[in-house]
């Protein structure tokens, strides 16, 4: 690293150089037993470099041939847009974990054995269905220093049970599913199959849902297959700086139900997307982007926030092996008051969403979606009825968040990157095949 | 070293492993991209990639090692050795294939990558001019890769292919924006590796940003069930997501119901449905000689007169299902283990005039271009690009785009009309078990489906 650095140092005004090493080990379950198991190792070395004042890339995974990286890397500096932004000298970062040497002495075997005893609990409560499961464990290295003496170091572990359950009935097919992350062994898998099995006892039933408008709740499952793409392309500095962001000249007002807040939050201690410190080395911050209905911030990375007069939020990311962009981190949506049942209880007809299929197909900028209920139930005078069938919701994301009828006071956790309570809405268009047109 | 060397140094090395099969894939690529947004370059690059992975069978069960340093290669093969040994419980099973000894090089001449990164900006640059000229567009987005790959292919069977293969993919997209309404309208192309199939694409540009501004003066189609003609394009997509995904066999093998449900000799559809999937064809991107199991490709009928006849398999899943293997496993690069997947997968022209087809329609959708699809099992989503109301058996006026969904079987029957209007689309890549975008083709002619759910407000 560092003679890559000393090398670009050279010819070039400003460089940095990024480096991550990462190994992975998963065990995978298909059919209710278990059918292979892979690991991956993984590094590879970054070079950004600013030449007459224009950023120059390059990546290799094959270091060693620190030269050939300088050079293609000064190629691309010929056209690359004019650099803005300083990178950063050597600063301080905040302590947080997000590593647990445990996760890597988790024994091979003891893996088998959260994926068997997800599959078993699933398998004995319901008859005939069929488990994929998945059980992972990684650590990853980052380092990063750069021309202006900026240095950071840190490693991260994680560890992840996932299980989805399929159960076939004639051309019939249920689909439920969980799971849970963190930078810590996860040594007990029961809260996600006791998760499983309450999808499968609310969709024991089936219920003929009407076509129109009618109040829906979506759980948080529900909440991030539906609403949270729009937002996370909304509340990104670029999209915002394009002008293409719905919300990106409303910074200080009100767009949303005063209900809603949301934050982005890299600090949150052992979740698999926190770390000290960004992909160009800017410290970790919790940033607030909806308070009280009021948009109060957007996610930059060092040189779209330079271009838009702003400051980095630390939310420099490299997707890809790319150059650094805006991208979010985890999502936190604060909890309300609102318990699940009684948001129930509320409906006289409704629709519980839990998983949404093809959502993110719609206009996302415009925050328009629709999509095919995967799960979801009917509710009746109150009650869960059952699970519906052949059934989409379309809505938009902006109409929907400015009426909130309640916001749940059980936040959950999804997919590892949000932190969501589920959220009851007025009114929402259904349309179901059978329910009339 | 050179992954020549280091390929003949392990061939004698794995076998002599005691497991069932071993297989051992080397590789090396270049790419470059360039991307856009809005006015501005984001992003122009070249990458360059070298790795590899052991994968070993022993009683069924299966250990897979990735890596991207060469200097432990046995180090890996002993770790997915004893992986295998730890799921394996039962018996192994692969369909039969003949060891091939084999180089297959990439076309010559063909090869995008080395073109000057200046060639390929030129190209880009008038496109996003066209955009930009337009008035009311927000913004834009325009992104370019290309890659050049050679594998080397090794199994404790004797097989030992060099395969090399290109591809070049453009995608084009122009944002606009009226009072906080936004609407985008974008467009795919891609190639086995002809660079000059990403030329010319001037008038196209131009009509995307025309529409993208005129979607937002557009009404929304009502929500409900239509007739509804999908363009070659669409219907492309739809036998891919609704139809192909459930062809896929690592889905069908270890699933009784599902496989009463895809029972070969079930009437699916019309009998002037046909359904194909050929990796054989050539030049497309989903076009193989051999895939990553060592298998050669062919072209396998999944549908034949309405009838379903056939599916895609890798060998593991042929030897289950007691089929012949098709050579449809195929892994995204060197760190994936290659599953189960289509190539170039299209339904076989009929006979009926586009003018015939909405000739009858009263009141339908006539839905036009990709812009996404996904499917879980007998549920099908998938959006159009365009789409455009039909009154009395005449194309009406433009409405926003729409997404269709639906039961797979259901819909399968409901198709009432194949058009004579073959056309392949190579601006797809395909997605499954975290493998995306892997280079395959679709294609159909105008296809009319009877009963077609629509989601609108």
């Amino acid at each position: 690293m560092e003679e890559v650095l000393s090398r670009a140092r050279e010819v070039a005004e400003e460089a940095e150089v990024f480096f991550i090493s990462a190994e992975e080990t998963q065990v995978h379950f298909e059919t209710n037993r278990l059918k292979h198991m892979q690991s991956t190792q993984q590094t590879s070395l970054a070079l950004r470099l600013v030449r007459d004042g224009k950023i120059g890339y390059a990546i290799t995974t094959a270091p060693g041939n620190g030269q050939a990286l300088v050079e293609s890397a000064l190629e691309t500096a010929r056209f690359g847009t004019v650099a803005r932004f300083q990178l950063p000298a050597m600063t301080s970062y905040p302590s947080i974990d997000v590593y647990s040497a445990d996760v890597e002495s988790v024994p091979l075997e003891k893996m088998i054995g959260l994926g068997e005893e997800m599959v078993a609990a699933i398998t004995e409560h319901t008859l005939g269905i069929l488990c994929a499961a998945q059980v992972s464990r990684g650590v990853s290295s980052v380092r990063l220093m750069n021309s202006r003496g900026g240095q950071a170091q840190y490693r991260k572990s994680h560890f992840s049970l996932a299980i989805e359950g399929t159960l076939i009935n004639g051309t019939d097919m249920l689909f439920v599913g969980d799971g849970a992350s963190s930078c810590k062994p996860i040594l007990d898998s029961k809260p996600v199959s006791v998760n499983v099995i309450q999808q499968l006892e609310l969709a024991r039933n089936q219920a003929v849902i009407a076509t129109g408008a009618m109040p829906v709740i979506f759980t948080s499952h529900g909440v991030a297959s539906a609403l949270i793409m729009p937002l996370m392309a909304a509340f990104n500095g670029k999209t915002v700086l394009e002008g293409a962001s719905p919300v990106g000249r409303r910074l200080g007002k009100k767009v949303f139900d005063s209900a809603l807040s949301l934050y982005d939050d890299p600090t949150l201690g052992y979740r698999p997307h926190s770390r000290p410190c960004d992909d160009e080395g800017v410290p970790s911050r919790r940033t607030p982007l909806i308070e009280a209905g009021k948009v109060t911030g957007f996610l930059y990375d060092l040189q779209t926030a330079a271009l838009a007069g702003k400051q980095s939020t630390g939310h420099g990311g490299r997707v890809q092996g790319g150059l650094p962009a805006p991208a979010p981190s985890t999502f936190v949506i604060p909890p309300g008051d609102a318990a699940f049942e009684e948001m129930v209880q509320d409906m006289k007809e409704g629709l519980v969403v839990e998983q949404l299929m093809g959502a993110e197909q719609g206009n996302v900028l415009g925050g328009d979606f629709s999509g095919n209920v995967l799960l979801g139930y009917k509710v009746e005078n109150g009650k869960i009825a059952g699970r519906v069938k052949n059934t989409m919701v379309s809505g938009n994301v902006y109409q929907l968040l400015k009426e909130i009828a309640a916001v749940g006071s059980e936040a959950r956790w999804v997919g590892g990157f949000l932190q969501t309570p589920p959220l009851y809405f007025p009114r929402l268009s259904v349309a179901s095949e059978g329910g009339g047109a | 070293m050179q992954l020549e060397e280091l390929a003949q140094e392990l061939a004698p090395a794995i076998k002599k492993y005691q497991v069932d099969y071993l297989e051992v894939r080397l590789e090396q690529s270049h790419t470059s991209h360039i991307t856009y947004r809005g006015r501005e370059l984001e992003s122009m690059g070249r990458a360059e990639s070298v790795g590899g992975n052991v994968r070993a069978l022993v009683k069924g069960g299966w250990g897979f090692a990735s890596f991207n340093s060469l200097d432990d290669v046995p180090g890996r093969m002993e770790l997915a050795v004893r992986q295998a040994r730890l799921v394996g419980k039962e018996e192994s099973r692969l369909a039969p294939v003949e060891p091939a000894v084999d180089t297959v090089s990439s076309r010559a001449g063909q090869d995008p990558v080395p073109i000057p990164l200046a060639e390929k900006k030129e190209a880009l640059d008038e496109y996003n001019e066209i955009i930009w000229r337009t008035p009311q567009i927000q913004t834009s987005t325009i992104g370019y890769g290309d890659g050049h790959r050679k594998t080397i292919f090794l199994s404790s069977q004797g097989s030992y292919i060099v395969q090399e293969r290109d591809d070049v993919m453009l995608r084009v997209a122009a944002v606009a924006a009226r009072d906080g309404d936004v609407q985008q309208v974008g467009i795919s192309v891609g190639s086995r590796g002809d660079f000059a199939r990403m030329k010319g694409l001037h008038s196209e540009v131009e009509h995307l940003s025309r529409r993208a501004v005129d979607l937002l003066a557009a009404p929304r189609a009502k929500g409900g069930e239509y007739t509804a003609v999908l363009d070659p394009v669409l219907a492309g997509v739809f036998v891919h997501e609704a139809f192909g995904h459930l062809s896929e066999s690592d889905f069908v093998y270890e699933n009784e119901r599902l496989q009463e449900l895809m029972a070969l000799g079930k009437q699916f559809g019309c009998p002037e449905l046909n359904i194909v999937d050929s990796a054989a064809l050539p030049d497309l991107r989903g076009s193989y000689k051999y895939d990553d199991e060592g298998v050669p490709a062919s072209k396998t009928y999944l549908i034949r007169e309405g009838e379903l006849v056939g599916r895609l398999h890798s060998r593991e899943t042929a030897a289950r299902m007691g089929e012949a293997a098709t050579g449809n496993a195929r892994a995204l690069s060197y760190r994936h283990p290659p599953i189960v997947r289509m190539s170039n997968t299209y339904i076989e022209p009929g006979s009926v005039s586009f003018e015939e087809m909405i000739g009858d329609i009263e009141e339908g959708i006539y839905a036009k271009n990709w812009y996404g699809g996904t499917t879980s099992m007998e549920m099908f989503t998938f959006s159009a690009g365009e789409a455009y109301m039909i009154r009395n058996g005449k194309i009406a006026e433009a409405v926003r785009p729409v997404v269709l969904t639906g039961n797979v079987f259901t819909t399968l029957k409901n198709i009432d009309a194949i058009g004579d209007d073959l056309e392949m689309n190579e601006g797809g890549g395909c997605g499954k078990g975290g493998q995306v975008p892997l280079p395959v083709s679709n294609g159909s002619p105008h296809i009319r489906i009877q009963h077609c759910l629509v989601g609108g407000r």
